[in-house]
């Protein structure tokens, strides 16, 4: 009965979604203002039976209702309540049930916090998202119902996959959708400004906060699926260019580019048919990124010939979708104008650039992953594109970008005087260029790509520092350096600590990459090994039994200097459901140095093969994450996105620059 | 210069970074493409001398052994039809099994056996690595129409 109730709950949205996508897009540009008034009900609706039908999908899930194909696939009587739960997410059609969710607590929020914009551009943006909501849930009502029901039911649960129930894996879906589908809000935004003709200053500083939050939902999103590889997957690596991985690191890349391309947009009124280009890239990878990981095609792309609804399905989706929108831009970009002109040397030139290395970053990131699909499909052989392809290709792109971050933030808009910047930073310049020459030096091994990745991360930290030194010391004189600092904008304090954040992310990859040691060693109870300047003895090996798997587990003792440093417990799990044992890593976590050792193969009942590494830095990866959604919010939390007093003369300042902009032309 | 001409050149500058770009990515990629041949494909000598390339198919039950130092393994991937030899030094993948799929990326030694320098963990719902799956199905069709066939595994047999 609940199933039942839970597909009635999904028809009913997906006829509110039609109704809200049709009724608010004629309604807007009709003038009429009762169809628009449907936007913001329907908005509610949408959320209310999207919820209903996810409440009733994790019923079954709970209530262990092994008669839904999709409970049965993903969850087992055995199964702890908080996996049984994350399980409603575990699979293909849960996961978009997760997607909708999440498009329906956006619409609410954009229909909530919407009061300050026009009634016209509230309905069409709505209006868009409904449609997008429309292809979604027809998506699952027709290809992938998650409440389909298995006659005979069986009498137990295939399990969830034991990789995913963990608690970072719980977490890492919904935090990614968050950010996948924020990113529609922007792209709902990009195609209201094509249908009006609108785009000004004012248009993007509505849309900015709403980019903004997505890409900080986005950011911890991949940074938690990186923890979880690093410490699940058992072999210490933080990042392996899976295409699963791609797939959400390419609207990740495109989104970096339009946040900053709509502070340009929302600063100068420039770069319009720009921005609106990139949130429509950004939600397109987005919707490509769902799309990849949970169709199937990555485990073999003739898995959409079994089934090829689906895979019909995606394509006509992604058709409509992202040629819909680049038709209308191509239709409509005339009339919003590129904006003002600025010089070579200015912080628009900078952000530009900035701007077309992220953006083919994304494309070649693009191409190694859909080049192996796209050669399978055709028949033309079978190919995979490994790590050093993205390496080659990302280092180049990325150090260019690097050292204009700590250029840009310091330019003055329109026209800045190169002499003025290497005056101002060279002091900056020269501390970051001796530390990243000796800093290796005193580490004990020295190699160039250690020194230029530290270089780049000095440099990016050193000259936000000279940023908010010039800050201070130009504000209005008489001031204490606190009120200076207390009368700053947030979000400027939010792009000093994304850009650090950046720097020491930098710093964690270089580390890690430049200083980490491994060995693999064939140990019986009593052996030592020497890795990374620590010494690791192995103790013993016991069975222990854990709620649904029997584990063998390891004692290892990592000294230092003859100090006892740590014991640790790397296990060997077999889970009841799974054929396959697990590896279960010990991890001795620090804000310098990791310690990680996992359990090879049993040689004989004593003797196994262990791992051990030392991986030096490795937690500044995501802690660098973490500064930069950080970053994020303070940016998305400034005053002048939630009061309006200033609406008025930014309104006639954005007027004023289209007039002189249309007069230059 | 005029304002045409400056953007005339900015327009020919961007071209031209572009068209760098695009070549390196290019000649990155065509440098890191790593092909995948079946056993028969290496037995019938398709696959490259020079360059890694991956294989993939089954691991013959009973073929898994372990050197003296315990980390060095043997054992031999078969297609059904054709097989090959492979050593592997580290630790094995969860998944690993014997009579199970694999993939292995590496080269061809001089002996005719192939060093892998990876062994991959796909994790796939029937722990069938894509690739392996392909190598025994086109294996299959080439044996049902010459019907001869070098190893039997009843655990894939079972399978399809």
């Amino acid at each position: 009965m609940i199933p039942e109730l839970g597909q009635l709950a999904l028809a009913l949205a997906l006829v509110i979604a039609l109704a809200q996508g049709v009724l608010a897009l004629a309604g807007s540009a009709r003038g009429e203002t009762a169809w628009m008034g449907v936007a913001r009900p329907a908005a509610w609706g949408q959320f209310i039976f999207v919820a209903i039908a996810f409440a009733c999908l994790a019923a079954s899930f709970i209530n262990k209702d092994f008669s839904v194909a999709f409970v049965a696939a993903n969850s087992n009587s055995a199964l702890p309540l908080q996996y049984r739960i994350a399980g409603v997410w575990g699979g293909h059609e849960g996961s978009l049930l997760l997607w909708t969710l999440i498009l329906g607590v956006w619409m609410v929020a954009v229909s909530m916090f919407s009061h300050r914009l026009p009634d016209d551009m509230v309905a069409r943006v709505l209006g868009v998202m409904g449609l997008v909501n429309v292809g979604f849930l027809s998506f699952m009502l027709f290809t992938s119902n998650p409440f389909d029901r298995l006659f005979p039911s069986p009498l137990d649960g295939r399990d969830l996959n034991p990789l995913l129930q963990d608690p970072a894996m719980v977490l890492h879906p919904p935090m990614l959708y968050t950010g996948y589908v924020g990113f529609s809000v922007a792209f709902a935004f990009a195609i209201a400004a094509l249908l009006s003709g609108r785009l000004d200053a004012s248009w993007a500083r509505w849309s900015r906060p709403w980019t903004t939050v997505a890409w900080m939902f986005l950011t911890l999103g991949i940074a938690l699926g990186s923890v979880w590889a690093y410490y699940e997957l058992g072999w210490g690596g933080w990042w392996f260019w899976d295409p699963v991985e791609n797939a959400s690191f390419m609207p990740w890349l495109m989104g970096t580019a339009l946040i900053h391309s709509l502070a340009v947009t929302e600063k100068r009124g420039t770069f319009r048919s720009w921005t609106v280009l990139l949130a429509i890239f950004a939600f397109a990878l987005s919707l490509l990124g769902t799309f990849l990981v949970r169709s199937g095609v990555l485990s073999s792309v003739h898995a959409f010939a079994t089934d090829p609804r689906r895979g019909i399905f995606i394509l006509v989706f992604l058709t409509v979708v992202i040629g819909g929108s680049l038709a209308l831009f191509a239709w409509r970009a005339p009339r919003i104008g590129l904006g003002g002109r600025f010089d070579p040397v200015s912080r628009e030139s900078m952000l530009l650039t900035n701007n077309v290395l992220l953006v083919a970053a994304a494309g070649s990131v693009l191409l190694g992953t859909l080049y192996p699909l796209v050669l399978d499909a055709l028949g033309l052989g079978k190919i995979s594109v490994g790590p050093p392809y993205f390496e080659t290709v990302f280092a180049p792109l990325m150090a260019p970008a690097l050292f204009l971050m700590g250029i840009g933030p310091l330019s003055r808009w329109k026209k800045a005087s190169l002499p003025d910047l290497a005056l101002r930073l060279r002091w900056a310049f020269a501390v970051s260029l001796v530390t990243a020459v000796l800093l290796p030096l005193a580490l004990g091994r020295s190699s160039a790509w250690v020194s230029v990745g530290l270089l780049l991360a000095f440099w990016i930290v050193a000259s936000s520092a000279v940023n908010l030194w010039d800050r201070v010391k130009n504000a209005a004189s008489g001031a204490s350096v606190a009120a200076r600092l207390a009368s700053t904008p947030r979000a400027y304090y939010g792009m000093l600590l994304a850009h650090v954040g950046v720097a020491v992310f930098v710093v964690g990859v270089t580390l890690v990459k430049g200083y980490e040691s491994q060995k693999d060693s064939r140990m019986s109870p009593g052996a030592t090994e020497q890795v990374g300047g620590y010494t690791f003895r192995f103790d013993s090996v016991e069975e222990v039994t854990g709620p649904n798997y029997v584990a063998a587990r390891a004692t290892i003792t990592a000294m230092k200097d003859g100090k006892l440093v740590v014991v640790m417990h790397p296990e060997k799990r077999i889970y009841a459901s799974q054929e396959s044992p697990m590896t279960e890593a010990a991890i001795d976590p620090g804000f310098t140095r990791d310690l990680y050792v996992s359990l090879g193969d049993a040689v004989d009942s004593k003797t196994w093969i262990v791992r051990m590494q030392y991986k030096p830095f490795v937690w500044w990866i995501w802690g660098g994450c973490v500064l930069m959604a950080l970053g994020g919010l303070l940016a998305a939390g400034d005053r002048r996105y939630r009061v309006d007093v200033q609406r008025q003369s930014i309104g006639q300042l954005a007027a004023a620059q289209d007039a002189t902009a249309a007069g230059v032309r | 210069m005029k304002p045409r001409h400056k953007r005339f050149a900015a327009i020919a500058v961007g071209v031209a970074a572009l068209g760098v770009a695009a070549a390196l990515v290019l000649s990155a990629l065509n440098k890191n493409l790593v092909f995948f041949f079946t056993p028969s494909q290496v037995a019938a000598n398709e696959a490259p001398q020079l360059r890694d390339f991956r294989i993939g198919g089954l691991v013959v039950p009973g073929s898994l052994k372990r050197q003296p130092d315990g980390l060095t393994v043997q054992f031999i991937v078969t297609d059904t039809a054709r097989s090959i030899p492979v050593t592997y030094r580290g630790t094995l993948p969860d998944l690993f099994r014997e009579g199970k799929g694999v993939v292995a990326q590496g080269h061809l030694s001089s002996d005719g056996v192939f060093q892998a320098s990876e062994v991959l963990a796909k994790h796939d719902e029937n722990y069938m690595p894509p690739e392996a799956a392909d190598a025994v199905k086109k294996a299959h069709a080439v044996v049902q129409k010459t019907g001869q066939t070098l190893v039997t595994d009843p655990q894939a047999e079972a399978k399809r």
